[in-house]
């Protein structure tokens, strides 16, 4: 009896674990575009390009088809920032990729410059004054990458800056930043610096190999204080909702005076179902209202070109019944899509302005 | 009668422990963390080699193929070039069904702030950006009253992804 009813344990058991196991492997899937290729040049537009650009120059991303970066940044360098990414400071974590894929991209990028010799470091730690590491940063390098190394504000060469600006300085004060480069690339950077970026030697920043040592190992130390400030969890509920006391009409009324009052510039109006039914046909119980405040439009592009998918603002006006409800995306909430620190500010203020101007046309 | 075969093969304690076993597997199974899902699940982005207008036709013509209707092409720079601010092209494509248009409001009235869907285009000197927020981003804060959309964002998500790879990357795998 005991022997059966191991065995009936064991079998289902073993069904589960076939069941679950099968669920999970479709939910990690699903939604990976071709796991299958190999063809790092194929992954690399896939995956990289759209930041990267398609031949590496920089768009939203840094640039990597530059020689001192691919002279400089270890293979292990690579697949750690592409599987760990940068979290804040836009770079995802390509969590999904099989090993082979995310060095089938290593080796496309190394493609492009193949008479650079790929760098391999010691993992050994260095050793410095992290005090003293931290005067010298403070005086060198915090100009350009920030107290705490927290990185250069913006993303990479965006399409609102002009080609040829300066890269912004990473973020080497990231968690991921100093869970990707070792020591030795961190010093070896450091000390010859990069051509083509703002990033010059330490010699030609006054300092010694001694000095050095002490940044990494000032730097090496950020690695746990910077962690606690790092979060990609959607903030809030995803939408703003108010209940109006007034008419479908007046309170499109109502809207369009306060979004005026708060600086915005109305667009236009419509039936939501507009283009989708025959004209005279829409239904008067769903409208959306545009505005836009170019000023700080043009401001948040320049921080990230990629939100622009969400404006103009836009509030939606829906007839439930005798209720009429406005409602509007909640920028707060949206934050998280972009993984950029730098927009978690405006997110903030955008979210308090709608929901500021949805109460005072609703109340 | 199958409940009196089971009982005949194992007394009812035995049973209890066979279910409580599997219930304790099932439930330690499915607590372990699944693989998180890359960042760009979020977003869905592409990239064009093609100039903008060639893109912008392209996508156009790839929304409909889906079985989409465009309804507006919201033009975000021109307001900003009106008010002299230095950007180049930027557009915001809305397109839906005309049914879920028509439906999705009334059933689901906090989902209409994010229709119709939009997929944002913007170029990069001779290059073009595709970019949109993957539906499946929504999920787990709507599906939690309403798991029948579910199948709904899963279905937009894979139709943007596959408009997005059509207009960047054509029919290659």
């Amino acid at each position: 009896m005991w022997r059966k009813f191991c065995l009936l344990t064991v079998f289902l058991s073993l069904v589960a674990m076939a069941f679950f196991a099968v669920a999970a492997t479709n939910s990690a899937t699903e939604h990976v575009q071709r796991p299958d290729s190999l063809d790092g040049g194929l992954l690399f537009q896939n995956k990289c390009s759209m930041c990267h650009g398609s031949e590496g120059v920089g768009s939203v991303g840094v640039p990597l088809n530059l020689p001192d970066f691919l002279r400089t940044a270890s293979d292990n360098y690579l697949y750690k920032t592409i599987r760990l990414g940068r979290p804040g400071r836009v770079m995802p974590s390509f969590q999904t990729l099989t090993d082979e894929q995310v060095n089938s991209i290593i080796r496309y990028i190394r493609s492009w410059q193949p008479e650079i010799k790929t760098p391999v470091y010691s993992s050994e730690s260095i050793v410095g004054n992290k005090q003293k590491g931290k005067q010298i940063f403070d005086a060198s390098c915090a100009s350009c990458h920030r107290q705490a190394g927290i990185g250069g504000k913006g993303t990479g060469v965006t399409f609102s800056r002009p080609r040829d600006a300066e890269i912004i300085a990473p973020a080497i004060g990231n968690p991921t930043f100093l869970a990707s480069a070792s020591d030795h690339m961190i010093k070896q950077v450091i000390m010859t610096g990069r051509d083509s970026t703002p990033m010059i030697s330490a010699k030609l920043m006054g300092l010694t190999e001694q000095d050095v040592d002490h940044v990494v190992s000032y730097l090496r130390s950020l690695a746990d204080t910077n962690k606690v400030q790092v979060s990609s969890e959607p903030k809030g509920e995803p939408v703003l909702e108010f209940e109006s006391s007034y008419t479908l009409e007046e309170t499109i009324n109502n809207i369009r005076e306060a979004a005026m009052g708060y600086n915005f510039r109305y667009i236009r109006e419509q039936t939501l179902d507009r283009g989708f039914v025959d004209e005279g046909k829409e239904s008067n119980d769903a409208y959306l209202v545009y505005f836009c405040n170019f000023t700080f439009l043009n401001q948040v592009l320049q921080v990230d070109p990629r939100v622009g998918m969400f404006l103009p603002f836009r509030a939606t006006i829906l007839k439930k019944g005798d209720t009429v409800v406005v409602m509007t995306v909640n920028p707060d909430f949206l934050c998280s899509l972009f993984n950029n620190d730098e927009l978690k500010q405006g997110c903030a203020f955008m979210s308090e302005k709608y929901a500021a101007m949805l109460e005072e046309s609703t109340l | 009668m199958m409940k009196n075969s089971l009982l005949k093969l194992f007394p009812q304690k035995a049973l209890v422990a066979l279910l409580l076993s599997f219930s304790v597997f099932a439930f330690v199974f499915m607590s372990i963390p699944e693989v998180h899902a890359d960042h760009t699940q979020k977003l869905i982005m592409g990239r064009s080699v093609e100039a903008f207008p060639e893109t912008m036709s392209a996508l156009q013509e790839e929304i409909k193929k889906a079985g989409y209707a465009i309804s507006i092409v919201q033009r975000v720079d021109i307001g900003l070039t009106g008010m002299g601010f230095k950007t180049d092209k930027y557009r915001v494509v809305f397109f839906g069904k005309p049914e879920e248009i028509q439906t999705l409001p009334q059933k689901y009235p906090l989902l209409t702030p994010y229709l119709p869907l939009s997929i944002a285009i913007f170029a990069e000197e001779q290059e073009t950006v595709l970019i949109a927020m993957s539906p499946l981003f929504l999920e787990h804060s709507y599906s939690k009253e309403h798991p029948e959309l579910s199948a709904v964002f899963q279905r937009w998500d894979s139709d943007i992804q596959a408009i997005i790879h059509r207009v960047c990357y054509g029919d290659e795998q």
